[in-house]
């Protein structure tokens, strides 16, 4: 065998590269059934009451026997979610674009934004359910907790162009509204979208603080209700499945805004690339 | 932005003036003096260098001409073709870096002065075509700019620059970052260019062998704050190819253009 070898050719890489990432996936998947299984072992064998700690098969049948109520409940904290989200969005986005206009305006209304953001938002929710409509005061929770990553990220990202770009703008006499479009929302575009992926997880936060705090009844309760309804009831299996899906919602929304991201990167932007350039 | 004053009429015919600099100086707000006084005609069709140390002021002088900077005191002249509004633009300006947007293809790119002056989409794209194919980048207009190599993003600039058929091409130290090998087929590249179009070009450059090899003449300039410290003319007979840069004359003309540009390097006298 010669001491001297040709470096493996990318062919011949590429299946070890394909094993990577399986591990990469499985790992996780082992982790999780070992996690389970012990939860469930630990159950059975030290004899836990369901109304204490459910094992995994409780909670996956009262997931099932209680999938309408459930079902009901997912889909009003999803639609919470979903408007406070998109409230925080264009909100953050438009409140960034306002302030990257004019500095007067920046300086006056910025600290206000500061001040809802540092005010923790299960302080704010009691009075806010006392002065609005309880669906309304719940989008406001979901929207005040998500909005100033939005914000804060699209005003980094405005500010953040590149100086001779922007020289270059200048030298052929673009207009603000074409410096706007052109320079400043497309430069701007990762930090928009990494702001709007940190607001989806914190709207959904907001969501859920909002409905604990709202604590009513009724056919329009999300699941953060169901889970302190539960709790009252001492129906630990049912907060356990509520929790599940409140985890999957967080998830799904989580990777939904992480796949946009990649699809609008993906041909540009550093942290969409590949590592081989 | 400041528009640089027009040239009178009388100075823009065939072999007028397309720039005129008159006492411009650049104070900038912390006090530091950059440049000037300075006073600097270039001729319609001119190719000029300016030559000389970091800090002396030339991307100055260039950003002023180009109206990017206003200046302090002085007189910034640019001739304006009688035409040259339908063009979008008389001033095409090439950067240090290739300064493209990283987040559209090289067509687009090249597109962007024609976009800001929002000129019709057919006779756009007749440019556009035109312009890649003077830079030799006709095939790679849907690659976007991180897939090129640092030669052909430097063209994709140039192209841009092109695009508004610009009267003056205004060039800061535009090569100073590529290989040898590619900067000598991009100096020949632009040379023909030169040729073919008949454009004035101010080239900023660190490189005495670059400003010898291009221009018709080289200003050499002196620091803090930027002067012109003098002026050869590079008598060279055109078209220059490889050739000239192998020649004694060449040799000659670099060895001149060095011995004026070292009072500008005070402290290698004593190295």
């Amino acid at each position: 065998m010669s001491s001297l070898q040709a470096p493996p050719s990318a062919e011949q890489r590429a299946p070890d590269r394909g094993t990577l990432r399986a591990i990469r996936v499985l790992l996780p998947v082992v982790v999780l059934a070992a996690a389970v299984t012990a939860w469930a072992l630990l159950v059975r064998i030290n004899h836990i009451p369901p109304y204490v700690l459910p094992g995994p098969g409780a909670v996956l049948r009262t997931l099932v026997a209680d999938w309408p109520i459930l079902s009901q409940s997912l889909l009003v904290t999803l639609r919470t979610t979903l408007e406070g989200f998109l409230a925080a969005a264009v909100g953050g986005i438009a409140l960034a674009l306002l302030f990257n206009q004019s500095r007067w305006l920046e300086y006056s209304l910025l600290p206000y934004a500061v001040i809802l953001q540092v005010t923790p938002v299960i302080a704010i929710a009691p009075l806010l359910l006392i002065y609005l409509p309880q669906q309304t005061a719940v989008i406001a929770c979901a929207w005040i907790v998500g909005f100033f990553p939005v914000l804060a990220n699209t005003t980094l990202g405005l500010g953040s162009v590149d100086r001779n770009l922007a020289g270059l703008f200048r030298l052929y006499g673009a207009s603000r509204m074409q410096v706007l479009r052109h320079l400043k929302l497309p430069s701007a575009l990762p930090y928009i979208l990494g702001g709007l992926r940190i607001a989806g997880g914190l709207s959904l936060i907001g969501a859920v603080v909002a409905e604990i705090a709202a604590g009513s009844a009724g056919a329009g309760s999300g699941l953060a209700y169901r889970i302190a309804e539960s709790g009252y009831r001492l129906n630990i299996p049912r907060m356990f499945a509520a929790l599940l899906l409140l985890s999957a919602a967080g998830i799904v929304i989580y990777g939904l805004l992480a796949l946009t991201s990649h699809l609008l990167l993906r041909r540009w932007h550093e942290s969409a690339l590949g590592k081989e350039n | 932005m400041a528009e640089p004053a027009a040239l009178s009429e009388a100075g823009t015919g065939a072999g007028g003036l397309a720039v005129s600099l008159r006492g411009v100086r650049k104070v900038y707000d912390n006090g530091i003096a950059a440049l000037g006084p300075l006073d600097l005609d270039v001729s319609q069709g001119e190719f000029v260098s300016l030559l000389g140390p970091s800090g002396c002021g030339k991307s100055t002088a260039l950003r002023l001409i180009a109206g990017l900077n206003t200046p302090s005191s002085g007189t910034v002249g640019v001739a304006r073709r009688a035409g040259s509004a339908r063009t979008g633009h008389a001033i095409g300006f090439v950067f240090q870096e290739p300064t493209l947007m990283p987040w559209t293809t090289v067509r687009e790119n090249v597109r962007l002065p024609l976009k800001l002056a929002r000129v019709p989409a057919s006779e756009a794209n007749a440019r556009i075509d035109a312009a890649l194919a003077q830079v030799g980048l006709g095939q790679f207009e849907g690659a976007f700019p991180r897939e090129l190599s640092g030669g052909m993003k430097m063209r994709v600039s140039l192209a841009r620059a092109l695009v508004t058929d610009p009267d003056l091409l205004l060039m800061d130290e535009p090569f100073a970052a590529l290989d040898e090998i590619t900067r000598f087929r991009l100096n020949n590249d632009l040379l023909s260019l030169w040729r073919n179009l008949r454009k004035t070009v101010i080239f900023v450059t660190h490189s005495v062998f670059e400003s010898v090899y291009l221009s018709q003449r080289v200003i050499v300039m002196t620091a803090r704050p930027g002067r012109i410290g003098s002026e050869i003319r590079i008598d060279a007979p055109e078209p220059r190819g490889e050739e000239f840069r192998t020649s004694v004359e060449y040799a000659g003309y670099c060895r001149r253009v060095s011995a004026a540009l070292a009072p500008s390097y005070p402290g290698q006298a004593t190295l």
